[in-house]
């Protein structure tokens, strides 16, 4: 038998009897920014493949998500901050050794050029807006901006390639890089959560398209996802298995305690094998409404987020 | 540091003389005593440990501070300057200690030595009321100083060695 307890007292808010320091703001955050990076990532991949015309909900028309997400979740990051007004003390240094550090640079490139993205379709996308906003037309200042973003397309999109796999490996590096909570402390969490933000990326895109081919092309793109998705969960329990007793402990949490259902119901089940299975008949010409999968792969996303921010502060070293 | 856990009663002097120190808000504290029971009855073993912030060599805290507010000064000792903390809890979150705090103001607050009184020549408020003086104080890079020689003569250990962080405070066992 082994029991250790406070005899001077101690219950510190937030931090006793487990730790609750981050709260939803960084599970959504976790979700908005990898949603964000997914969707700028099929952005740019599909218009340097010059497939902008057979696929204009990927490259044009979900883009307006992706400013919106990223917007809302460095809002929420902030709300989470308990020092806000010295937030600009991130942007003073950079830290190599920080993965926070890189997120906040990382998010201060990638942020405005998903607004030139989406500025620079909004014609296009939007004729009825543009002709409302006549009184922007006298700006021509914009008009310039406009045109710059226009004939840069490319370079944005080459630029946004590597940006938004950065962003996507960063929402799960900032877990893993804490030893201290073992649950996150594992190296495979960084390529999960970037499957796990193109996954939610594709059915998001989905959700808009309006023709079947590109509903098809990205059922097909959601479901290899998925694949490596499961593949990389497996490989995660199989890695706290094999850890040492705080990691097995930290797993217990997921499986067989208080997030199993949570875990295996929400994430595993009606986030990854359901839309998997309805993504497959899909492919093999069943009828299958694919806003089904799409919309449970989102909130599969969601859970998973919130449950690995959760449940990774109840883990911790015992001494 | 070197606590000696034989001599510890658990009296909590140590705590009391740092949140006076140190102003810590009510409610709060930078060190506390853990009293753990090991073995079967009749048998059983107390260990009495007064903790705080180990100081580590590898402080997992300094490593993913994104301003740089938590830093190492000469001498080893970890501070977080106030006006440079964003208040994310990303430390709070590295230490498998839990020895940091939100304080009441937003910034992250934990031990610090008594980094002021140390300037001054002084020992930490906690080392220096301890009325078993069982807590010793010194440099651990001068093999003559009496922490060294301490951790020289008797048996000792260190709390959570297998996080890596390679913590300071060292108990006698």
């Amino acid at each position: 038998m082994e029991e250790e307890l406070f005899i001077s007292g101690r219950n510190i808010p937030n931090i006793d009897p487990s730790l609750q320091v981050w709260h939803w703001p960084i599970s959504l955050y976790l979700f908005l920014g990898g949603l964000a990076a997914g969707i700028l990532f099929f952005a740019a991949l599909f218009y340097l493949l010059g497939k902008d015309k057979e696929y204009p909900v990927a490259v044009k028309v979900a883009s307006i998500i992706p400013p919106i997400a990223l917007s809302v979740g460095l809002l929420a990051l902030v709300y989470d901050l308990t020092h806000k007004l010295y937030t600009w003390q991130l942007y003073m240094t950079v830290r190599i050794e920080s993965p926070m550090s890189w997120g906040a640079w990382v998010l201060l490139i990638v942020t405005p050029i998903s607004f030139m993205w989406t500025f620079s379709y909004y014609r296009e996308v939007y004729p009825k807006l543009e002709a409302k906003l006549q009184v922007f037309k006298r700006l021509k200042f914009l008009n310039s901006v406009e045109k710059f973003v226009i004939d840069n397309r490319k370079y944005l999109a080459i630029a946004l390639i590597p940006l938004t796999l950065v962003l996507g490996v960063y929402t799960g590096i900032l877990l893993s890089a804490f030893n201290a909570r073992p649950l996150w402390n594992n190296a495979i969490l960084g390529p999960l959560f970037l499957t796990s933000g193109l996954s939610t990326a594709a059915a998001a895109i989905i959700l808009l398209s309006k023709t079947s081919k590109e509903k098809h092309m990205f059922g097909k793109i959601d479901l290899a996802l998925i694949t490596i998705e499961l593949a990389l969960i497996v490989h995660m329990i199989m890695g706290y298995y094999a850890g040492p007793e705080v990691q097995v402990e930290a797993m217990q949490l997921l499986v067989g305690g208080e997030f199993t259902v949570m875990f295996f119901g929400f994430v595993v089940l009606l986030g990854l094998i359901v839309p998997g299975i309805l993504e497959l008949l899909d492919v093999f010409k069943y009828k299958v409404p694919v806003f089904v999968p799409a919309i449970l792969v989102l909130i599969g996303g969601i859970v998973f987020r919130f449950v690995m921010v959760e449940a990774g502060q109840l883990t911790r070293y015992l001494y | 540091m070197v606590i000696d856990t034989l001599k510890c009663v658990g009296c909590s002097d140590c705590v009391v003389a740092c949140q006076t120190e140190n102003d810590v808000p009510i409610g709060y504290c930078r060190d506390w005593v853990t009293e753990s029971v090991s073995g079967t009855y009749p048998s059983l073993d107390l260990e009495l440990k007064s903790e705080r912030c180990n100081h580590c060599d590898n402080a997992p805290c300094v490593r993913c501070c994104p301003t740089g507010a938590s830093h190492i000064v000469e001498g080893g000792i970890v501070l977080v300057t106030a006006n440079e903390c964003i208040g994310c809890g990303a430390c709070i979150e590295s230490c498998p200690y839990d020895a940091r705090y939100q304080h009441p103001d937003g910034y992250i607050d934990k031990c610090t030595f008594c980094h002021h009184r140390l300037k001054k020549g002084q020992l930490p408020a906690c080392v220096s009321v301890c009325p078993t003086k069982c807590m010793y104080f010194g440099d651990l890079d001068d093999p003559n100083s009496e922490v060294s020689q301490l951790l020289k003569s008797r048996k000792h250990k260190t709390l959570a060695p297998e996080a890596g962080t390679k913590p300071n405070v060292y108990y006698l066992t």
